[in-house]
């Protein structure tokens, strides 16, 4: 009967040759580690902020008489509302945390090399998406953070083309036209393009394989009888059992936010936004939400406005040209040598402390200077690149992927 | 592989340290605040705190996201909640709204007085905690109170009959307040009331707090159980992969 059915389908949609290709004889190299959790939890998150996200939407009110007292409705008076909300607003938050960490994976093992150059373009305009999807959804609970974040980066625009801000605010100053299509990029929108550009992402993944922490292609060492390659094991089951593991492993640190720090100690639910929006109020320091804040410090960071806008811009998109600005002989940073080793720290601890400055008030005599030298390190590590990982002194690579 | 390991708790260290650092960072160059009793599973405090908000906080402040029959969770009956705490005739299912309108109250104190439905979530309870037992008599304002970590407050100490009349001493820079005259509490009963109000404010501010502290542990602890369960089946699934 089951077969029946199966061939049924089979004969109409391609049901069992994409099971094949794509779980149950999708080969992936044996030798994941750690880093590799983190592209299946980043898919987990985008489904958890979909459905929460649907939930969400069922209660909350796209209107600025009544947006925040609508999350606030929903926090009270909806059955387990509150559990809703905070898995939504500790979702975005775990979201940025797991594609940081992924992204952080493609870096130390090359896996935006040749092959992988589209994957990992595709994966950037993800994160580009991602970004845009948490600035409209920060404004949705209409708080005083909300309403002044988003003053501040349509300002940015304004600074270049003030009828560009216009048409985005739909009115003089971030108003309830403003919140409504912000609601509609948010829920429909942007969600869309994600949902399409992690498809796509998958289905070039796929096409290239999986790289691996040695940087190994596995596909070279094939057996000659089942053409299998020798150092592949099938997705489905080794790496969906896996995987299980650090879903649960994810979930523990989740809902632990959830259920004992929801507001992330203010960075996740920040204090003043439990203050309603108002135009009338500027906080006395408005700060983004954590996830933002390395590219925020860069932006302060240059003196002229307009330059400060065009190095944060370029601070993200320079990760598009990763593929091209690397020219080592090796993929992976077991086999690098010490002058990329240093230079990768440099940019990881100028990148966190970019960040934690970000949330500092600039009149702090220390953030400003502090965060040039960053800015300068961080762009360092791009342009030097080139000259760097070529005369890096790299080692041997093995033949087949190490344990 | 040790580079990537370092980079990784590197990493978590850093997000831990975001996370943990931020309460000290806001407080820093405010007074020292002095820790509120929350409690949110001590139902007597929340009754307490409940009663205290009615009789002292509503006559002015409102709590508009927030309805009467919210008070049930602490362990009041319909009647109880009608009868002890609903001064006015409201319904059950209303909204704890109060009569005074914003025009009136900028003629009389300069600002409308906020909304309390999520002012411990904005304002922390260790701040509120403070703030309440930290008014002094100051003739410069024109209501006659000020507040030691709310310099020149337009809410005058509607609490004073309780706690008695603070003043402030300078003692080589810093300011500390001194009682000079006794109220109807001791100082002790009266760092209580606070502390019972204060809870309250935290219950009106987030009412899930309990369920969540308590489901909390159920979930994590069925999440453990699985997690030992979920390796277990990938050590079994793997046991042939060398």
């Amino acid at each position: 009967m089951m077969s029946q059915v199966l061939g049924w389908i089979d004969a109409r949609f391609p049901l069992t040759k994409v099971w094949k290709e794509h779980l149950a004889e999708y080969y992936a190299p044996k030798n994941f580690n750690f880093w590799y959790y983190f592209g299946s939890l980043a898919l987990l998150v985008l489904v958890l902020q979909l459905v929460t996200g649907i939930f969400l939407t069922m209660n909350y009110k796209p209107d600025a008489r009544f947006a925040f007292a609508s999350v606030e409705y929903i926090m009270r008076d909806v059955d387990f509302g509150w559990l809703i909300r905070y898995m939504h607003s500790t979702g975005a938050s775990m979201f940025f945390m797991v594609v940081y960490l992924h992204m952080m994976r493609g870096i130390l093992y090359g896996s935006y090399r040749q092959p992988r150059e589209l994957l990992w373009i595709l994966g950037m305009f993800i994160y580009l998406c991602l970004m845009a999807e948490a600035f409209f959804g920060y404004l949705l609970p209409w708080g005083q953070m909300s309403y002044w974040g988003a003053q501040v980066i349509v300002s940015l625009v304004d600074a270049i083309s003030p009828e560009l801000a216009l048409w985005i605010r739909g009115d003089y100053v971030i108003a309830d036209a403003t919140l409504n299509r912000f609601f509609a990029f948010h829920v429909i929108a942007i969600p869309l393009i994600l949902v399409v550009l992690v498809f796509l992402h998958i289905v070039a993944l796929h096409q290239v394989g999986s790289n691996n922490p040695d940087g190994i292609e596995i596909k070279a060492k094939k057996d000659p009888v089942t053409h299998i390659p020798l150092d592949g094991i099938p997705f489905h089951p080794y790496y969906t059992v896996k995987d299980i593991v650090g879903v649960v492993g994810f979930l523990m640190v989740y809902f632990g936010i959830i259920f004992y720090a929801p507001e992330g100690g203010g960075f996740f639910l920040e204090e003043n936004n439990f203050i309603p929006a108002d135009p009338l109020k500027t906080p006395p320091h408005i700060a983004p939400v954590w996830y933002f804040t390395p590219f925020y410090a860069i932006l302060r960071a240059i003196p002229q406005k307009q330059m400060g806008i065009a190095a944060m811009g370029l601070a993200v998109l320079v990760f598009f040209l990763l593929p091209w600005l690397d020219r080592g002989i090796v993929k992976s940073i077991r086999y690098r040598g010490a002058l990329y080793r240093w230079a990768l720290g440099a940019f990881v601890v100028a990148f966190l402390v970019l960040g934690y400055m970000g949330t500092l008030e600039p009149t702090v005599w220390y953030v400003n200077p502090v965060a040039r030298v960053c800015t300068a390190v961080y762009f360092a590590f791009f342009l030097l690149m080139p000259i760097f990982t070529r005369l890096d002194r790299t080692r041997a690579v093995p033949d087949r992927v190490t344990t | 592989m040790t580079i990537s390991s370092i980079l990784l708790r590197w990493t978590v260290a850093f997000f831990l340290a975001l996370s943990l650092g931020t309460s000290c960072a806001v407080a820093e160059d405010e007074v020292k605040l002095d820790r509120a009793p929350v409690d949110s599973s001590n139902l007597p405090s929340l009754q307490r705190g409940a009663q205290h908000f009615m009789n002292y906080c509503m006559t002015c402040h409102s709590a508009h996201l927030a309805r009467f029959d919210l008070l049930e969770q602490l362990g009041l009956s319909d009647k109880q909640v009608k009868q002890n705490l609903i001064l006015t005739d409201a319904k059950l299912a209303d909204y704890m709204t109060v009569v005074l309108n914003n025009k009136d109250a900028k003629n009389w104190f300069g600002v409308p007085p906020p909304d309390l439905s999520v002012e411990a979530r904005v304002r922390g309870a260790d701040w509120l905690y403070t703030y309440l037992r930290s008014f002094y008599r100051d003739d410069q304002r024109p209501n006659g109170w000020n507040n030691l970590i709310f310099p020149n407050v337009a809410m005058p100490d509607v609490l004073w009959q309780l706690q008695g009349q603070q003043i402030l001493q300078s003692q080589g820079g810093a300011g500390h307040l001194v009682l000079i005259q006794r109220g109807k509490m001791s100082a002790q009963e009266y760092d209580q009331f606070v502390g019972d109000l204060v809870n309250f404010l935290v219950f009106l501010s987030e009412p899930s707090r309990a369920t969540r502290l308590h489901i909390g542990v159920w979930v994590l602890g069925f999440l453990v159980v699985l997690f030992f369960i979920a390796r277990a089946l990938k050590h079994e699934f793997w046991k042939d992969i060398h």
